[in-house]
């Protein structure tokens, strides 16, 4: 194929996709930290129509049912920053296509087990591996990730646990205190 | 603080800042003696460290590109990342979880004891618990373990209550929250430990031992310290009669400098310690540099680790309070009726969220995989370490094309199990699986090892130079002012966590040499 320059709409086009979602769980650990129940991720190298395939892809990849859509699009930040480099961009376009391919066209149109078929279609692919590797990263590492899954991140600024719940667990004996000393504060 | 000349002559310069290198850098200058300290990576403070496992990781760890073979799963998942490591001032002491364990009088006779085994390099360490014993005295004292010097143990967190009455339910008799180089009450100018749950990330309340923020002011406190952070030495050259005279660096702008030094001490971790020794060939050298015994690099061991995670129906919020601070010994003896020889520890561990993605099942995805991360806020985790066997073909070499921007050659790291290590393995994760079945957990997960943060061997020591790189000084058989600072001396690697043993060699070995140079044999 010859390449060919792009017009300047057609430039624009090529980039700057929008995903808009809703929060599903109004109630959620997530929605109590969303300023809005509507979101919205602006790419700047992918398309929308990436954007929600990626995102979809990575629903297939790491499904965690009740996690908010919200939380997946982090995978789909991380990889419109990686797709700034055209070959990166590439990989994920013809990705895409591929997965299109696999389910005989528009893939994200098509049952979810019909998707999930495609998806283990393509795994071996740098394609596959790209997203795969992005998704473990960046989909457990945001605070929205954080909230869904109940881990308290940086605790350092709160004093630690010390005084917070580091042995509150009451669901088993405590151990005696030859084994588990009791705290300097506790006056042990 | 010192400045010195890097004509001067008269120093001694260390190279790497962690637990071997700050450690042995500060009790020299305690003793008069004049030191640079190289290190490669940046200087941190408890102020800077952040609770953020990945930021930190960017933070601290080496991340210089290295290859792997071997048919270790490291190589598969982590083909760049064969340890965990640290580059910063403090060294791994930043990162350590403080777990401080002697090893055990019989570890020290490994041949001795388990006999020739088939594959294994197996070597009697040259020198006896008995010689150490008064040094891991006053390594205890420096650090403040706990459950030693009349230091009280550090409190159990949620993890540990979990640890504890699944292994006890078990039978095992020696349960406790361990012996940590973490304050259990405020110590020698260190706060006490707040439960942040950060042990890996740089401790921000300075309860965990690291030289860092122990050592390296006491070092600096007495005018004879030159810290050079930044500094990454490439090579060491040595003159004609045989004796190193001074080392190669690139300093924080990039620029070449040589320093001269009377005697050489090479700390850097022993990935990067067999490196800097194999880059230092010369044509008295021909194979790296104190190289005559060809053992330089060979028997790289890694312990035996792997963990296993327990999942209950209730809360455990593992990830609150010291990472660390739960131990089984009951395992970590000699006992060949188990199917395999040497021992194992069991210690409590948590990761954070992001790490436990990235690590539980490198590779994986799926409701498998899903399903496990859905419980973690239910989960309770445990690392095991042992002894693993030392094998001449597990080693570091030099990169036959790939170099470094400096221009030398990158390390390799080759690693394949031993048998010994694969049957001691799988009785761990049996017994491991069994603690928290035992505690009512509904599911198990074993977790393979991760990049390796016990690295040592690569420069063991020997009584005899045909069969080690240093004498039970860690001074090199080659050349006299040549000495080796960090676990790659260890001839053997026992069932227990190695930075207790790294500071106890640091602190004799800076006797020796404090000795040897009043002495003028240096």
């Amino acid at each position: 194929m010859q390449p060919t320059l792009p017009s300047r709409r057609e430039f624009l086009k090529q980039g700057s996709g929008v995903i808009i979602g809703a929060l599903v769980f109004s109630s959620g650990p997530i929605a109590l930290l969303a300023p809005s129940k509507v979101w919205a991720l602006e790419l700047s190298s992918l398309d929308e129509a990436t954007g929600k395939s990626l995102l979809k892809f990575a629903r297939h990849l790491y499904p965690h049912d009740t996690m908010e859509d919200a939380v997946y699009a982090m995978v789909v930040k991380a990889l419109d920053k990686d797709a700034a480099d055209g070959n990166v961009k590439k990989l994920l376009v013809e990705g895409v296509a591929a997965l299109d391919h696999a389910a005989g066209g528009d893939w994200i149109g098509k049952s979810p087990d019909r998707q999930l078929v495609a998806v283990k279609a393509l795994d071996g692919t740098p394609f596959f591996a790209k997203v795969r590797g992005t998704c473990v990263v960046s989909l457990y590492d945001n605070p929205l990730a954080y909230a869904h899954f109940g881990y308290e991140g940086s605790s350092w600024e709160k004093g630690g646990y010390l005084h917070r719940g580091f042995n509150d667990l009451t669901w088993l004996p405590h151990p005696p205190a030859d084994a588990s000393p009791r705290p300097v504060h506790a006056g042990a | 603080m010192a400045t010195y000349e890097t004509s001067d002559e008269s120093v001694v310069v260390v190279i790497g800042s962690g637990a071997g290198g700050g450690t042995l850098a500060n009790e020299l200058c305690q003793k008069g003696v004049n030191v640079v300290l190289l290190e490669a990576g940046k200087r941190q403070s408890t102020a800077t460290y952040v609770n953020d496992e990945w930021a930190s990781f960017g933070q601290l760890a080496w991340t210089d590109k290295r290859t792997t073979s071997g048919t270790w799963r490291v190589a598969r998942d982590f083909p760049n990342l064969p340890a965990w490591t640290c580059k910063t001032v403090g060294g791994t002491t930043t990162h350590w979880a403080g777990a401080s364990l002697r090893i055990q009088r019989h570890e020290f006779k490994a041949l001795t004891t388990y006999g020739r085994i088939e594959g294994a390099n197996l070597l009697d360490w040259p020198l006896t618990y008995e010689e150490l014993a008064p040094y891991y005295d006053k390594a205890e004292d420096k650090l403040g373990v706990t459950r030693t010097h009349d230091i009280a143990g550090l409190p159990g967190n949620n993890n540990f209550k979990v640890f504890y009455n699944g292994a006890k339910k078990l039978g095992y008799r020696n349960v406790h929250t361990g012996r940590m180089a973490i304050n259990s009450k405020p110590r020698k100018g260190r706060l006490v430990c707040m439960q942040i749950g950060f042990c890996f990330q740089g401790c921000k309340s300075g309860a965990k031992w690291s030289t860092l923020y122990a050592d390296i002011p006491e070092a600096e406190a007495t005018g004879r310290l030159d810290l050079r952070p930044e500094s990454f030495v490439t090579r060491i050259e040595h003159d004609g009669a045989g004796k190193v005279s001074g080392v190669v660096y690139f300093d924080k702008d990039g620029k070449e400098q040589r320093q001269k030094a009377r005697v050489v001490c090479v700390a850097c971790n022993s990935i990067e310690t067999a490196r800097l020794l194999l880059n230092s060939q010369s044509s008295q050298h021909p194979n790296g540099l104190a190289n005559s015994s060809g053992q330089v690099g060979r028997n790289y061991q890694r312990h035996m680790t792997g963990s296993v995670y327990g999942i209950f129906d209730k809360p455990v919020h593992m990830w609150r309070g010291t990472t660390m601070a739960g131990i089984v010994t009951d395992e970590s003896a000699n006992n060949p009726k188990r199917g395999f020889t040497g021992g194992y520890e069991m210690e409590t561990l948590s990761l954070g969220l992001p790490f436990m993605a990235a690590f539980l099942n490198p590779g994986a995805w799926g409701r498998e995989f899903t399903s496990a991360m859905d419980g973690y806020a239910n989960m309770a985790g445990m690392w095991l370490v042992g002894e693993d066997m030392p094998q001449e073909t597990n080693r570091v070499t030099l990169h036959p094309t790939e170099k470094d921007r400096f221009g030398m050659p990158i390390p390799n790291v080759h690693f394949d199990d031993h048998p010994n290590d694969v049957a001691m393995r799988a009785h761990a994760y049996r017994q491991g699986k069994t603690i928290y079945q035992a505690a009512g957990a509904k599911r198990t997960i074993l977790t393979p090892p991760y990049p390796s943060t016990h690295n040592l061997g690569t420069a063991r020591m020997a009584a005899t130079a045909r069969d080690g790189v240093c004498n039970k000084w860690g001074q090199t058989f080659d050349v006299a002012n040549l000495f080796v600072s960090d676990g790659s001396v260890f001839t053997t690697g026992g069932s227990e966590n190695p930075t207790l043993t790294i500071v106890t060699l640091a602190i004799r070995q800076a006797d020796y040499i404090a000795d040897q140079l009043s002495k003028r044999t240096l």
